[in-house]
């Protein structure tokens, strides 16, 4: 047994387990989780269509820039006017309505935006299925780190992606500490109050519905850079990429961190994405050295298996340690009615 | 998850029959494929309707496959057959056709795609749909609206309906009798659609029931059985307990998303993301009643779904469990205090409701195909109708989804059937909005 766990390259694990944890897929998680927390941990929303924000956003990027030929700014400004218009679509009829109703609107609203981007109808904006590829480049050439690799010891980055990461990481720890700023506010207190008892939020004259409104606009535009930032790291817009099963890793990547804490987000989504990629490389090897028969699992099987372990992970997180890594059981009951 | 995308864009049997002149290949079931066909690789087959509606293979069609990274791996033509087929290894392919080979008079339905991405698996005959029709450019379905469309869709609308209520009965009462709202019950639909694939199956190996019908009907009463027997398990390992040691219904709710993704990707897991038929039912030709067609299987489905529904119904109205269920859903506490044994009618609700989804599972899986996306494709076509019919209530929940269904086929006269779910979702959306507690619902206080 030691001789076979010899022949597991276990270094290789670790850089690679590290490097998912840093990488786009943890920093956008960090930055959509962010947004997320906002709605639910801080105001108790049940948004089950977060991945709806980062589709507008990545689509406005896109079709700004690929479809209509703006400026590339623009193209930024408007993913954010589009989550912005998106949070208001939403919140204005539903937010009176009760919890687990605003939970089927917001996963609604979320497919029937990526049913609407891969319709042949709106084809000639958002090109169906296949989607927009030809608007990252213009970010690209801002980028400061010409060599096509950079590598410090076993690490490992391709230029662009050194950039996007650096860019992303950096926004999502401003944006960490504007949100731990706001949320010490005036402001923020009254969305913890809303969230835990919406009646006497009213009772003390704070009219709930429009902090919620203002709540839902600030966590959705987050979200639509988050989606931003995907696009832009990926160099392609994809409707498909936006399945509602995204929205359900943002929830586990947010109750793993801590619901309703300002760096749960980001630990949560590097933790989540390390242990992803931790689990998939020693399986994996574990499948090449022949440890695991070919018959109980292959290699197709073991990137299927960590969508599983998300699922088990979810549902042992929310029986077992509802309040996360960081949050505290008292705080967050988890009972946003 | 997006590997297989490119069989999503199967058409249905309303486009045929909607006059669009498609082709759809012909539901042939994996493992009866000719001796010279391999066992793994890919696999083309053109055909279209012809002007009398008799399906016609295009033959002599040039085909190419390369690998995602642009290698040539193999090209010819269709057969005789209408076919193309070769053998592959695993992994990301495209198949691309040359659409001036296409017989005279015969174009591609969506003249830009001719390519698609497939995925081969281990053992497994990856197939890329082109559908084609008679004539150039869309197919204007707007204009020419026939009555015998409209019957059609109807028809295929309550088909759907039914198909969907199986589902979401289960999903009312529950939401009645605990307040869970369980996003993991439309993964019972599949759940209960692969144990009777496996059913099916083991019968045929040990030669069990004999006729086709006696096999299909075997494998519906064993999905029956093993959608019970988990709805009794989740209950009883999982929900009865979260219930006693309080956990609040919005912790609940995260548990069964949980639920739902291991549940998908389990069936993933072992059963790969190709898609399946029911060998017992497959390849029926459709009858003809009157100005309508339904396959023989599906008018069977249709005709067990309404008695299925009429007996529940029936226990949930003259039988002592169906009024206890009844009156838990009403007001639990009540119920209760009144010496309801609410658990257990809890319990039960859970069984009842597996049991129906798994039979629901089966006769979609008949209707259309095998295949472990199903239940997060019907999720929220379920959570429209059982919102739309009033959640909580066993006949608000069939009665919303007849409507969804049949809004959702009968409105392709009028949209692009690839939008017509998109509809249903608007009308959820709206019946929230305007009467949050549906159609047969009872108003209480909201938000």
């Amino acid at each position: 047994m030691t001789a076979l766990l010899a022949a597991v390259d276990w270094g290789q694990i670790g850089t690679l387990t590290v490097s998912a944890g840093l990488g786009v897929d943890a920093m956008v998680f960090a930055m959509a989780a962010m947004g997320l927390n906002i709605h639910f941990g801080y105001t108790g929303l049940l948004n089950f269509g977060h991945v709806g924000f980062m589709a507008v956003g990545g689509y406005g990027v896109g079709i700004a820039i690929a479809t209509w030929g703006w400026n590339p700014y623009l193209g930024l400004v408007l993913g954010v006017v589009f989550a912005l218009i998106l949070a208001l679509l939403l919140g204005v009829p539903t937010l009176r309505l009760r919890a687990d109703y605003l939970a089927i609107v917001t996963i609604a609203a979320s497919e029937i935006i990526r049913f609407l981007a891969r319709s042949t109808t709106l084809r000639p904006w958002t090109r169906g299925t296949e989607g927009l590829n030809e608007f990252a480049g213009e970010f690209y050439a801002l980028n400061p780190f010409k060599a096509t690799f950079y590598d410090w010891g076993p690490f490992f980055f391709t230029g662009n992606n050194l950039f996007i990461i650096l860019i992303g990481w950096g926004f999502t720890l401003l944006l960490a500490l504007l949100i731990w700023q706001l949320m010490r506010s005036p402001w923020g207190r009254v969305l913890k109050a809303i969230r835990e008892d919406e009646d006497a939020a009213r009772a003390l004259g704070k009219n709930a519905y429009w902090y919620k409104l203002q709540a839902l606009m600030l966590g959705g535009a987050i979200g639509g850079i988050a989606g931003m930032l995907q696009v832009i790291a990926k160099s392609t817009v994809q409707p498909d990429t936006f399945q509602p099963v995204i929205t359900f890793f943002i929830w586990t990547v947010l109750i793993l961190g801590g619901v309703g804490r300002v760096w749960s987000p980001i630990v949560g989504s590097m933790i989540f994405w390390g242990l992803l990629a931790l689990v998939e490389n020693v399986l994996r090897q574990f499948v090449t050295e022949g440890f695991i028969p070919p018959s109980i699992m292959d290699q197709n099987q073991v990137g299927i298996f960590r969508f599983m372990a998300v699922g088990i992970g979810l549902m042992t997180l929310m029986v077992y340690r509802p309040q996360g890594i960081f949050g505290s059981r008292e705080e967050m009951a988890l009972d946003a009615r | 998850m997006r590997r297989l995308r490119s069989l999503e864009d199967n058409p249905r049997r309303v486009a045929g029959l909607m006059m669009l002149i498609v082709a759809v290949l012909t539901a042939v079931p994996f493992p009866a494929l000719g001796q010279e066909d391999p066992t793994q690789g890919v696999r083309v087959k053109l055909s279209f309707k012809d002007e009398a509606g008799e399906t016609q293979p295009a033959v002599g069609v040039g085909v190419i496959v390369t690998t995602a990274d642009g290698t040539e791996l193999g090209a010819g033509v269709t057969g005789d057959d209408g076919e193309f087929v070769l053998a592959t290894d695993t992994g990301p392919m495209t198949v691309s056709i040359d659409p001036s080979t296409l017989p005279e008079g015969v174009s591609l339905r969506d003249t830009e795609v001719t390519s698609r991405n497939i995925v081969v698996d281990t053992g497994r005959v990856a197939i890329a749909l082109f559908p084609l029709q008679v004539g150039d450019g869309p197919i204007d379905t707007g204009s020419n609206i026939t009555a015998r469309q409209v019957l059609q869709l109807t028809l295929e609308g309550i088909k759907l309906g039914l198909f969907l209520a199986m589902g979401a009965i289960g999903l009312s009462l529950i939401f009645g009798t605990t307040g869970l709202v369980n996003f993991a019950h439309a993964e019972m639909v599949t759940w209960g659609m692969f144990a009777a694939f496996v059913a099916e199956g083991a019968a045929t190996a040990v030669g069990l029931g004999g006729t086709k019908t006696g096999t299909i009907l075997f494998a519906s009463i064993a999905a029956m059985l093993v959608g019970g027997a988990t709805g009794y398990l989740l209950d009883g390992a999982i929900f009865s307990r979260l219930r006693k040691r309080g956990t609040s219904l919005i912790a609940q709710m995260v548990v069964t998303i949980g639920l739902g993704i291991l549940a998908r990707y389990v069936i993933l897991y072992f059963f790969g993301g190709s898609s399946r038929f029911f060998k017992s039912v497959s390849g029926q030709s459709a009858m003809r009643i009157g100005l309508v067609e339904i396959t023989p299987s599906d008018l069977i489905s249709v005709g067990l779904s309404i008695g299925v529904l009429v007996l529940v119904g029936l226990a949930l109205q003259r039988t002592r469990i169906g009024r206890a269920m009844r009156a838990v859903a009403d007001n639990r506490d009540l119920a209760e205090s009144s010496g309801i044994d609410v658990q257990r009618v809890i319990r039960l609700v859970w069984v009842a409701g597996g049991a129906l989804a798994a039979l629901g599972g089966v006769f979609l899986g008949q209707a259309d195909q095998v295949q472990w996306e199903t239940g997060t494709r019907i999720l929220l076509l379920i959570f429209a109708g059982v919102t739309l019919g009033g959640l909580g209530t066993a006949y608000g929940a069939l009665v919303g989804c007849l409507m969804i269904g049949l809004g959702i086929q009968v409105s392709t006269l009028w949209i692009p059937s690839e939008l017509k779910n998109l509809g249903a979702l608007f009308l959820m959306v709206f019946i929230l909005l305007i009467r949050p507690q549906g159609i047969l619902g009872r108003k209480q206080r909201i938000g």
